[in-house]
């Protein structure tokens, strides 16, 4: 245990008696319960914490909160390996094992700190100039290096193993941050009767009052009011819970971390939608530093920053420090850290220092040094000494520490990322709210109310104010008083200085005071084209300490005030969150939910080859057809041709169609007409979209007079269910009709090839399946296991066929069952591979060719249609545009060379054609035909060239192919249907 | 973040619903013959910043066509009604 380093003997909100050890860059250190890994570095003395983002700079830790700009490290190894995590926020756990970024080889000597020099060719806009000029080409070349070269953490490369939550919460007021205005607001509302949520981005409550002394008065009332908090049973205080964005519908999203070795197993995060009646903002303010040279180097921080570490952590970051100071805040750090022990000096940059505070500061030996500006500092990995300018003192003074106090921005990210801009109030010198939507409101600094006891007294309002707007209003006694004396004098702008070194504005995106007038030179006025230009504010911290002294400067430059120039736009999320956490329990086979058919057991244990089809698992093919699908499903299919095959269509959607005007709304519904179907027979039909393209087909078949039962497509089952919905609820209401999907209700099975009939026969021999009985698309009714069967004699496969449907809970029964009893006749299942090369050799039409681009007349189905109307899409298929002679119309292909294929996707040029561009036409669908003995394809091509009998050339460019192919029928066998009628 | 208010099941997180576009025009009447009219009721929208009439469909729950009043500049959603309730009184 170090107990020399920074850390004093007692006091702070740690616990000194539980140690805590923890590495950093491999080396073992110490801390205590209550420590962030910030402050146990610091206690450490380890000021050197990481390198800057461009020139590779030595920086330290700078701040106390989620604001940190360089502090940034990466935390756990392997799938866990989380980079860019700001040191000031993460709680001390034992084991906790850190390591700094952007540092190559180590941290305390980085090559690339060389960028520095090149720093010119770095400057801002130098992405800009690089993508935009003439010098494009030389990017292709530096691309490597530089990627390399400019950067934050690595993200792991393996699985993050870790558990993920989220959830949906509900209050009726949310109250974002839990210092003294929202530990007030919460309190009001609460006892107002509301349901409240108190979010606090830290693993304690208390916000700026963590940084007074733990045994003073602001002690003793956040102690009060946590107590009273703690005894009302309507107040959820959700701790280590950052809100980083305001999405509508009072919506919060939140990310709760709760990792840690100790907590191994569990959730590592949790992401919140908590949706409020009503919000509020009590969000704080954040000190903005100031602009000097080399004000980058480590052992420069924010004034506010070292007073936590002294008071709350029990860190003295510093034996001899400056404080830069341009308002009266900061003396409230330099009266603390010389009551510590520190030898202080303040230099404040007003001509005078207010009498009382420089009294104070006397008593305790504080140097106070008026009108002067820190104008440089020296030093390189930790700062070294302070060249203090301005009238009447030039001079150098050693220190270790320098604090800088420039004013306080207001936090109004979160209230602006609804779009309301916020506005500039010269009072105070910075930017507050424009408004709040309804059920918004704003508490405390965020709202320019900087002492402590305002910031109570308008919590008080507001929690009251967003109670009662829930209708909560009982009555809310006066909160308990804390006047912590603040004095706050302002505004006074930081007047930026000009010394030789860089003048950082923005640590973390390393942009300077030079890269600001760059872009004023050259143009970039705008704040939003500043921020693009120079890259500033686009780090991970997103310019929470650089965005005014950024805008602040430009004006200057400008020669406006700073409400003329205003500011960026703030969105979520206010800290970066892990998309894990968004994802939750959604990832691997949880993102998308898995679809398996009544039969999908049997399908394994006979050898099936399982294939993803959509949500659906199919299967592809079965090896005992063949060692590779390409041999599998030749062999398939010759089975179907020559004598049966078995195939799980379960996956088609289902639709029970019920009314007495049914039949007039199929016959709108699709493109052929149904209205005259009798009763027991099916029809094959293709719907339109209102614009005339094909949208999808499938059969129907009429039940009774009331009642049909539509199949559709697989892909579209879910769209047709809707779109017919659509149509009955918004359009046709007087029709008679009701749509239910009843496509899991029922387990659906095609069998198909010569010997279906025969084996049929044999499952049901009670049953009359011959021609007359059971015709091509006749239907037949019957029985199986105690359960309703439905037989409809249709093909797709060109073969004589049935599909059979039996309720799901006995489909693997009846699937069995006819396995079995077809045995003998050569029956055996074949998968999807074999199924889509069946229908391609008949020319049937499938989603390759139904691709939401193609009309009836192109699938050449205008026939189906005749002269009918009344139907959707029957008016828009006759567009003006659908009739040009060059449209793409289907074609069939056979491959004309020895030795070559056709391939899917493949571009089909004229043979005198340049084989470039787009081409006139490509290849949708591919089989080897084992009738043919040849590769047949299905095309669409230009109608002007679709000539049968002419040659084309199919290229391939992905595998640099081309190949000569014949247009012919799409109907490669059978043309005249003689294999399944009869 | 939308929350809809369906008349059969209650205020219900817009994951649950599916949208199903402009139910500002008309659909023309399945045996209207003049493509002008399909023209404009398939491609012809407004695009107006403030209420906007649109069609929901409650997938996830009761599966009604729901034609919802949402401020396209805030979304916030003044009326749910039952797309079928509508289709009745809407003018030809």
């Amino acid at each position: 245990m170090n107990r020399t380093g920074n850390r004093l003997a007692a006091g702070g909100r740690i616990d000194h008696t539980e140690p805590l050890g923890f590495v950093f860059d491999g080396r073992e250190l110490a801390g205590y319960r209550g420590d962030t890994l910030a402050s146990a570095l610091l206690a450490n003395g380890v000021g050197l914490t990481g390198r800057s983002f461009k020139y590779h700079r030595p920086r330290g830790i700078f701040s106390a909160g989620p604001e940190e700009p360089n502090a940034l490290v990466t935390l756990g190894t392997g799938g866990r390996r989380e980079p860019n995590l700001p040191a000031t926020t993460l709680e001390l756990a034992d084991g906790m094992t850190a390591e700094s970024q952007n540092r190559w080889p180590s941290l305390a000597f980085d090559m690339q700190s060389i960028n520095g020099l090149f720093s010119p060719f770095l400057s801002a806009g130098f992405y800009y100039k690089t993508f935009m000029g003439p010098t494009r080409r030389a990017w292709m070349f530096y691309e490597h290096f530089i990627r390399k070269a400019a950067g934050l953490g690595r993200a792991g490369t393996e699985p993050d193993p870790g558990r993920y939550e989220t959830r949906h919460a509900f209050a009726d007021v949310a109250v974002v941050g839990g210092g003294p205005a929202g530990l007030s607001v919460a309190r009001a509302a609460a006892t107002a009767g509301a349901t409240v949520a108190l979010i606090e981005q830290d693993f304690l409550l208390g916000g700026q009052l963590l940084s007074e002394r733990p045994d003073g008065e602001a002690a003793a009332w956040l102690s009060a009011v946590e107590a009273e908090l703690t005894g009302l049973d309507n107040v959820n205080v959700m701790l280590k819970t950052m809100a980083f964005g305001t999405f509508d519908g009072n919506t919060l999203g939140l990310i709760e971390r709760r990792d840690g070795p100790t907590a191994e197993g569990a959730a590592r995060q949790v992401f919140t939608m908590l949706r409020a009646r009503s919000i509020v903002f009590a969000t704080g303010a954040i000190e903005r530093p100031l602009v000097f040279s080399n004000n980058d180097r480590p052992g420069v921080m924010l004034a506010s920053a070292a007073r936590t570490y002294l008071n709350r952590f029990a860190v003295l970051p510093g034996k001899k420090i400056v404080v830069a100071a341009t308002n009266d805040g900061a003396y409230r750090a330099a009266v603390d850290l010389a009551a510590a022990g520190a030898e202080v000096m303040v230099a404040d940059q007003r001509g005078a220092a207010p009498a009382s505070l420089a009294a104070d500061a006397r008593r305790l030996n504080i140097a106070i040094r008026t009108g002067s500006l820190i104008a440089d500092l020296r030093g390189g990995h930790a700062v070294k000494a302070a060249r203090l300018a301005g009238p009447g003192s030039n001079l150098e003074v050693a220190c270790d520490l320098v604090c800088l106090s420039g004013g306080w921005s207001p936090s109004v990210h979160l209230s602006s990322h609804l779009g309301v801009k916020p506005v500039y109030r010269g009072d105070i010198d910075g930017f507050v709210p424009g408004g709040f939507p309804a059920g918004q409101f704003g508490a405390g600094a965020m709202m320019g109310c900087f002492s402590t006891a305002g910031a109570i007294e308008d919590g008080h309002r507001a929690g009251t104010e967003a109670a009662s707007s829930c209708g909560k209003s009982a009555a809310v006694p006066v909160p308990l008083q804390l006047d912590l004396g603040e004095t706050v004098a302002g505004p006074f702008r930081a007047i930026p200085s000009t010394g030789r070194g860089k003048a950082f504005v923005d640590f973390q995106m390393d942009v300077t005071t030079k890269d600001i007038e760059l872009a004023h030179r050259e143009g970039y006025e705008s704040v939003e084209h500043l921020k693009r230009y120079t890259t500033l504010g686009m780090g991970t911290d997103q310019g929470k300490t650089s965005n005014f002294g950024a805008l602040s400067a430009m004006a200057a430059l400008r020669k406006a005030t700073i409400a003329q120039t205003g500011t960026t736009t703030f969105r979520p999320p206010y800290t970066p969150i892990a998309i894990g956490a968004l994802a939750g329990r959604a990832v691997g086979h949880h993102c998308k939910p898995i679809r398996r058919t009544p039969m999908h057991d049997r399908h394994l244990a006979d050898g099936a080859e399982m294939l993803k089809v959509g949500l659906w698992m199919r299967p592809y093919f079965y090896r005992g057809a063949g060692g590779d699908v390409n041999e599998a499903y030749v062999a398939e299919m010759r089975m179907v041709r020559e004598a049966a095959g078995l195939m799980d269509i379960s996956t088609l959607g289902k639709i029970d169609v019920q009314g007495p005007d049914a039949a007039a709304f199929l016959d709108r519904v699709y493109a052929n007409g149904f209205a005259k179907l009798p009763v027991g027979r099916a029809r094959y039909g293709v719907m339109l979209r209102d614009d005339g393209i094909v949208f999808d087909d499938g059969t129907t078949t009429r039940l009774s007079e009331t009642q049909f039962f539509m199949t559709t497509s697989t892909a579209k089952a879910a769209d047709v269910q809707s779109r017919l919905e659509f149509l009955l609820d918004t359009a046709w209401a007087e029709l008679r009709v009701a749509v239910t999907s009843v496509s899991d209700e029922w387990a659906a099975m095609s069998i198909a090839g010569p010997k279906s009939r025969d084996i049929l026969g044999a499952a049901f021999p009670e049953l009359d399946v011959s021609n007359e009985a059971l015709p091509h698309m006749g239907f037949v009714e019957a029985g199986f296991d105690g359960r309703a069967l439905r037989i409809i004699r249709l093909s797709y496969s060109g073969e004589r066929a049935y599909e059979i449907y039996i309720g799901a809970s006995r489909g693997e029964r009846l699937w069995s069952r006819l396995l079995e009893v077809g045995a003998p006749f050569g029956l055996k299942p074949y998968g999807v591979e074999a199924l889509g090369a069946l229908r391609v050799e008949k020319g049937h039409v499938a989603g390759p060719e139904i691709d939401g681009r193609t009309t009836l007349d192109d699938l050449g189905l205008g026939r189906m249609a005749g002269k009918r109307t009344g139907f959707v899409g029957e008016v828009l298929r006759h567009r003006q545009a659908f009739l040009a002679p060059d449209r793409q119309r289907l074609v069939g292909l056979e491959c004309i060379e020895e030795g070559k294929r056709l391939r899917g996707g493949a571009i089909l040029f004229m043979p005198d054609d340049a084989v470039a561009g787009h081409g006139r036409g490509r290849i949708t669908s591919v089989t080897f035909s084992p009738e043919l003995g040849r590769y047949v394809g299905l095309a669409l091509l230009g109608g002007d060239v679709a000539t049968e009998g002419s040659e084309v050339v199919a290229a391939y460019p992905m595998r640099a192919e081309t190949v000569r192919a014949r247009i012919v029928s799409p109907v490669f066998l059978d043309p005249k249907g003689e294999r399944l009628h009869g | 973040m939308l929350r809809i208010e369906c008349p059969c099941c209650g205020p219900r997180d817009h994951d649950e619903f599916r949208y199903g576009g402009d139910a500002c025009v008309a659909r023309p009447a399945h045996d209207d013959p003049d493509p002008q009219a399909w023209y404009r009721y398939v491609y012809v929208r407004n695009n107006p910043a403030g209420p906007h009439r649109e069609f929901w469909q409650h997938v996830s729950g009761c599966r009604q066509w729901l034609v919802v009043v949402r401020d396209t500049r805030n979304h916030a959603i003044q009326s749910v009604g039952f797309a079928r309730k509508m289709a009745r009184k809407l003018p030809a």
